[in-house]
């Protein structure tokens, strides 16, 4: 319990997806105009990254390193990367189906966002960090979620700095996306705060 | 001018992947902690979306309308994978110093991209040529951006400390992730001043392609949230 708490911590907070490892960047700065659909798109990353970890650790423990393709063998683990961005693809589009025909109010929040992240990196990096640091399947659905989970706080709180931002008179080369990557860099030191946590 | 200089010029100046079109964004900031390190993920970018154009121009004929992205993503996907064991085999500290972003090169939106705006569309020679341009202007763009941050954050230049520390103290910050989005942040505003006078005397630049520019139609997976475009705005 105590190690999967630590997971869940480090991957929010301390090594937080956007401001220090730099996946997702796309959505944070494409999507965080406004602090509704900022959180709209933290949802259906939270939903998509934390299925995924938990289908991608299925797929590898069981599939790929099979104990019994390895004891003959086979090691199919050099797939992983191909494996792993097809089966994410697919998984996406499928709950996009799912969610369309058995539970119109939930697509209707998230369903808009689920194809903008079908090849983010944020879901793939996730799924490749859970073997790298050889995880099992609770563990990697932990990391998925709390990684998603940092996916979200720092969207929200980006479109909330942005909406203020707004009214700010900015020099005019750093209006847009420039203004948005030093708030970004401000979020980041401030997290960097958290390191000595654990 | 020659067609496969004209694709040369074009990826490493006019249509230069970081400067210019801000696209691949991801490694952008996650490698350039030092110039090593940005020459490292620029020369395997180039390998594989060389190869990726290569393969993906002798097959345009054959891959089908309709399921080419996935066809795409998964010989890109395998080329990837070559490079990461070729890396893990012959050049085990760069491989360890980048880490995941190897493996996440498949989701770089410069390879996609090329392959749905250039190599599906042209014969062999000129998407390789295509390839090789881009694949040396991202490795450019990534390599100055090292060298700024290897610079201002420990004094050195490609390991070798040039700034004496008896009298400089590192900006220890801009090795460090809040390093990576500052220079950027710059770097975009630079950028910025250069298209408002390039504009003026007429000769304007490429408009930015990338997540960067908010706007997703010029990305590959345009045709994936083409209908979506709204929730962005």
């Amino acid at each position: 319990m105590k190690e999967l708490i630590m997971i869940a911590v480090g991957s929010a907070i301390v090594n937080n997806v956007v401001l220090s490892q730099f996946l997702g960047i796309c959505p944070f700065l494409g999507v965080s105009k406004k602090t509704e659909t900022a959180a709209g798109m933290g949802g259906a990353v939270i939903f998509v990254i934390t299925l995924s970890s938990l289908v991608t650790a299925l797929i590898y423990k069981y599939i790929l390193a099979n104990t019994y393709l390895m004891s003959i063998g086979i090691d199919l683990t050099y797939l992983k990367t191909i494996v792993y961005i097809l089966v994410i693809a697919c998984l996406v589009q499928f709950v996009e189906m799912f969610l369309k025909k058995k539970m119109p109010p939930l697509y209707e929040s998230l369903g808009v966002y689920l194809p903008l992240i079908t090849t983010n990196c944020a879901v793939l990096g996730v799924a490749l960090t859970n073997v790298t640091k050889e995880y099992g399947i609770i563990e990697s659905v932990v990391n998925g979620f709390a990684t998603a989970f940092g996916f979200f706080l720092a969207i929200v709180l980006m479109a909330g700095l942005r909406e203020k931002i707004q009214y700010n008179d900015i020099p005019k080369p750093f209006r847009g996306t420039a203004i948005v990557l030093i708030t970004a860099a401000l979020m980041s030191i401030a997290f960097m705060g958290f390191s000595g946590m654990i | 001018m020659n067609k496969y200089v004209e694709r040369l010029y074009n990826g490493i100046i006019k249509e230069n992947p970081t400067f210019v079109l801000m696209l691949g964004m991801c490694p952008t900031l996650a490698v350039t902690s030092s110039a090593i390190n940005g020459l490292g993920m620029g020369l395997s970018t180039t390998v594989v979306l060389v190869l990726s154009n290569l393969l993906i121009s002798a097959f345009r004929k054959i891959i089908p309308d309709g399921v080419r992205m996935p066809a795409f993503i998964v010989i890109v996907a395998s080329l990837v994978t070559i490079v990461e064991f070729l890396m893990k085999a012959y050049l085990q500290s760069l491989s360890a110093a980048l880490g995941v972003y190897i493996p996440l090169i498949v989701v770089n939106c410069i390879i996609l991209g090329r392959a749905e705006s250039y190599a599906s569309k042209n014969p062999v020679l000129p998407s390789i040529f295509d390839g090789i341009g881009m694949g040396l202007g991202f490795t450019l763009g990534l390599t100055c951006i090292g060298l700024v941050r290897e610079i201002l954050g420990a004094g050195q230049i490609f390991g070798v400390q040039v700034l004496s520390l008896s009298w400089f103290t590192p900006i220890t910050i801009f090795v460090m992730a809040p390093g990576a989005f500052l220079v950027l942040a710059f770097l975009v505003a630079g950028m910025n001043i250069i298209r408002r006078k390039m504009e003026e005397k007429g000769k304007p630049l490429a408009e930015p392609a990338g997540c960067l520019s908010g706007d997703c139609s010029n990305c590959a997976h345009s045709s994936v949230c083409a209908d979506k475009k709204e929730v962005t705005d």
